[in-house]
């Protein structure tokens, strides 16, 4: 990258150190700080992840107490969530829409750079929280009151960044949106655009949609917490359900918000390895589209316990199910985008076949969770966590990591390592399977999630889970070390390393110029 | 063919495993022992199984394609990229597929939801953390708590066979009789959970919501809060046991008796050292979750109760100053009649519950003599159970 630095100095001079990155408006660099962000932010919460498994290691309390160890749930969660995924897939849309679409820069440079630096303060709000009085917050990533309205000074804190963090999820939408609508090279029409900056289209409206009732909700509870409101107070005429509804409303978009880039990056990288096209460009646009609406109407599947009146349910249900059909769609058309290609298994395509496959796991086990009557056994127990940990790490997380190894020659100029990429996937998936797969088991056997310690039928799945998480968590470093590996030198890339790549972006050098697309590219 | 993959798909999982120190684990859900967990169960098993057929399929045909059209192998792709008829067909049949599914879910929701013609009910109230059951034809009411000695869950001694899924006082139900529960809660969200009977429902502060049960088979069940309900979430477990109706209208007469012996046992006046020894007993079961066994508290969420120790929470601090229990930053012994206010009505704002309509005079009396006397504590003085009926006298 230094060589290209000075390279690109003598027609446009840009701070250098610290000032680059700090007062950066250039989609390239705000692209490898959401990265970076994320990167760390995924190593802290995967730490805290290792003291959940630590404790839950043997039945009885051994390291923490439960404040603790809620304490260490909660933060797991929301920084996940918040400070690892999301980030990281503004981080590819930073870096990629503009390459895709033969763009020379985000539409809104300045607003890019505040949509980044808007994250550390987040990060530090909420990380500092552990330090004051009374620890971090501990009432669970989903906030309900009124246990989240007891907690003390860590608890306005957490409001405070999941602030922070809408504001800059909001403003990232906005402009992702004006760039992909107004910046695309002359003559690429919408439909065909690659698929990852569609779903990345959609994405920013379902965030600008869902960001908004998020910060209303925590707002609520921040006045019911200080300035004597009773919104969910039902002693003072509110009503702590409607917290769930309105959560709800914002979370299961969010669950598509970090599904849906995901979904993006294996549209790119399946017919890449396959050497063939996407099959059912359209119907994998509509699918995308038709998830987007659905999440919607589909809220309340997570409240199934909470005493709603029957036709609720059944609504519910019925509009929880339908999702399973433009799910199904896209599984099948990258089913069909493999057959009868010429598929090569390099590390990206490895992840990716991977997170077909246990991401329709986390699939099927949503359609159990979505039949009311089993979701009452189920509901807030183990099974849930493996759920949305099938969806969430082997779906999101472990598409970015094919994302990452897939766009890391571009990015950087060098190929990473095969080897290394190898072991990393195969210990990552391997591992995620034995930590994941048993709590299907203990859902279904009765082990409600949350708690710090459990009784003694659940010992043996428990501590197998301890140790393929400890595993799975050391082979998050190896992934660290591939990277730093090959951002600091590695064979040459050159400007289309994988010969079934055919957007935009490997037409350019690797890495590209600080400054691409000035002119607009032709697109045929 | 229901019965079959409910009796055949755990046997198959389990024989692939060896047997292990606890050997109790498993892999599907508990032994029904209502009807409705029994239709649950079946449903559950139905689903898995379209589930997992749609997997080998789909599956099948993805791993037949990554083995037979390999690069490394020669296959030279094709650029086919549409097929309509085929993109129609697979979005049609999942939505068979699917309304196949709903349409048994929906019966049987339809009679999990069926709250008519019930025989008896039983009010539920979800409280951080145990929960109390008022039997309300019979105007039985008690308090149902955690059992297992904290030396277990501390790993001093070894744990029971029903570690942390045993109370002192388990909910007692007929056989044969249809069950209704009024669920509630005084301060956050719980939720009442038995696996066996298929019944989960939230108990939420303000609302009352409606399940029901019907048990066949006398026995003992076990189940536990399911929803966070802050530091003792995971130490609230239920207990029920479910008795023939002539055991279950003996046990119902015995707790009667126990409540007069109670309200008999609030008129009488006790010595400093019997309040202290059964004030501890209450102590330990009822306030050391959130003020600890040492009285230390947990520092900056709950205040300790030891003379010249400190405490960071600002808002709390403030309302203990107002009340007298904090002078110059540090806790102090503030006056009996506060401490019992305290105690009776709770302070609004905090995890501090008002636990005068939870326990009996008695108990009050004793924890309050237990607080002010222990640790180091020197008050002296002491609280006798006649103090308590006055002070609900007085406040109705």
């Amino acid at each position: 990258m230094a060589t290209t630095t000075m390279h690109d100095a003598h027609h446009d001079a840009h701070p250098t150190g610290m000032m680059r990155w700090l007062t950066s408006t250039n989609h390239k660099d705000i692209g490898t700080l959401y990265l970076w962000f994320s990167f760390i932010m995924f190593l802290f919460a995967g730490g805290l992840a290792m003291l959940i498994r630590a404790e839950l290691f043997q039945p009885g309390l051994q390291f923490f107490q439960p404040n603790l160890f809620n304490q260490f749930t909660t933060m797991h969660g929301l920084i996940m969530i918040f400070g690892a995924i999301m980030p990281a897939f503004v981080g590819f849309a930073n870096w990629q829409v503009p390459l895709m679409i033969g763009a020379p820069d985000m539409a809104f440079p300045r607003l890019n750079n505040w949509s980044f630096w808007l994250l550390p303060a987040a990060a530090i709000l909420l990380l500092s929280s552990f330090v004051v009085p009374g620890g971090a917050a501990a009432g669970g990533w989903t906030m309900y009151p009124p246990l989240f309205i007891q907690g003390g000074t860590a608890y306005d804190m957490t409001i405070f960044a999941v602030h922070l963090m809408g504001l800059s999820s909001i403003m990232g939408s906005i402009n992702i949106i004006t760039t992909i609508l107004n910046m695309r090279t002359p003559g690429m029409p919408m439909m065909r655009m690659p698929i990852f900056v569609w779903t990345w289209l959609i994405t920013a409206f379902l965030l600008i949609s869902a960001m908004p009732v998020l910060a209303s909700a925590v707002t609520m509870l921040l006045t019911d917490r200080h300035f004597g409101t009773y919104f969910f107070n039902a002693a003072g005429g509110g009503d702590p359900v409607m917290f769930q509804h309105i959560f709800w409303f914002f979370g299961h978009p969010e669950v598509y918000i970090m599904i849906l880039p995901a979904f993006g990056i294996l549209s790119s990288i399946i017919p890449t390895f396959s050497r063939k096209p996407l099959f059912g460009y359209d119907s994998m646009v509509y699918a995308t589209a038709a998830i987007a609406v659905l999440s919607f109407s589909v809220w309340a599947h997570h409240m199934f316990t909470v005493g709603m009146p029957t036709a609720s349910q059944l609504f519910f249900m019925y509009a929880t199910m339908l999702i399973a059909i433009p799910t199904g769609v896209k599984v099948f058309n990258w089913t069909a985008t493999m057959w009868r290609g010429s598929i090569s298994f390099e590390t990206p395509m490895l992840f990716a076949i991977a997170v077909v496959c246990l991401f329709t796991i986390g699939g099927f086990s949503g359609l159990v969770l979505a039949i009311v009557p089993v979701d009452i056994q189920l509901q807030d127990t183990y099974y849930v966590v493996a759920h949305f940990h099938y969806v969430l790490f082997s779906g999101a997380a472990m598409s970015i990591m094919a994302g990452v190894y897939y766009w890391l020659p571009k990015w950087t100029g060098h190929m990473y390592d095969e080897t290394l990429g190898k072991w990393h996937f195969w210990l990552t998936t391997i591992a995620f399977n034995v930590t994941f797969f048993p709590m299907h088991f203990l859902g279904l056997a009765g082990m409600p999630r949350r708690i710090p310690d459990y009784a003694l039928q659940f010992a043996e799945f428990n501590m197998l889970q301890s140790i393929g998480s400890f595993v799975l968590g050391a082979s998050q470093l190896l992934f660290l070390y591939t990277v730093i590996k090959c951002v600091r030198g590695g064979a040459p890339a050159g400007d289309r390393p994988w010969e079934g790549a055919d957007s935009l972006e490997w037409t350019l050098s690797s890495p590209p110029p600080y400054h691409s697309f000035e002119t607009a590219p032709a697109f045929k | 063919m229901l019965c079959k993959i409910r009796s055949a798909l755990p046997i198959i999982i389990i024989s692939l495993f060896a047997t292990s120190a606890y050997a109790d684990y498993q892999f599907n859900l508990q032994t029904a022992a209502t009807p409705i967990a029994t239709e649950i169960y079946d449903l559950h098993n139905l689903i898995l199984l379209v589930c997992l057929i749609i997997f080998v399929i789909v599956f099948g045909v993805m791993f037949y394609s990554l083995y037979k059209h390999r690069k490394s192998v020669g296959h030279k792709a094709s650029q086919f990229s549409h097929n309509t008829k085929l993109e129609i067909v697979w979005t049609i049949i999942p939505f068979f597929i699917l309304v196949g599914m709903a349409f048994p879910t929906t019966q049987t929701i339809l009679r999990m939801k069926n709250v008519e013609g019930t025989d008896m009910s039983i009010k539920v109230t979800g409280r951080q953390w145990l929960w109390e059951y008022e039997y309300m034809d019979a105007g039985v009411k008690y308090v149902s708590n955690l059992a297992t000695p904290r030396d277990q869950i501390d790993n001093k001694a070894d744990k029971a066979e029903h570690y942390l899924l045993e109370v002192d006082n388990p909910m007692v139900v007929p056989t044969g009789k249809k069950v209704r529960l009024l669920l509630t809660a005084s301060d956050v969200i719980h939720s009442w959970w038995i696996p066996a009977f298929g019944v989960k429902q939230d108990a939420i502060p303000g609302f009352i919501n409606e399940a029901w049960f019907q048990v066949d088979k006398p026995g003992i069940y076990r189940g536990q809060c399911a929803e966070l309900c802050g530091v003792g979430h995971g130490f609230m477990p239920i207990v029920v046991e479910a008795k023939p109706q002539e055991e279950y209208d003996a046990w119902l007469k015995e707790q009667k008796v126990k409540l007069a012996a109670e309200a008999e046992a609030a008129t009488k006046d006790y010595s400093k050292d019997e309040l202290i020894k059964h004030g501890e007993g209450i102590f330990n079961a009822r306030c050391a979750a959130c003020h600890q066994a040492t009285g230390k508290g947990i520092p900056g969420v709950f205040p300790p109760l030891v003379e010249g120790e400190t405490f960071a929470n600002q808002d709390t601090v403030k309302r203990l100053t107002e009340r007298g229990f904090i002078k110059d930053g540090k806790i102090v012994m503030g006056p009996k009649d506060k401490h019992l206010d305290i105690v009776m009505h709770g302070i609004p704002g905090t995890a501090m519950q008002a636990l005068g309509e939870q326990m009996s005079d008695l108990d009050v009396a004793a924890v309050i003599t237990y607080e002010r006397n222990n640790w180091g504590n020197k008050a002296g003085d002491m609280v006798q159970p006649a103090e308590v009926a006055a002070l609900r006298k007085s406040k109705g």
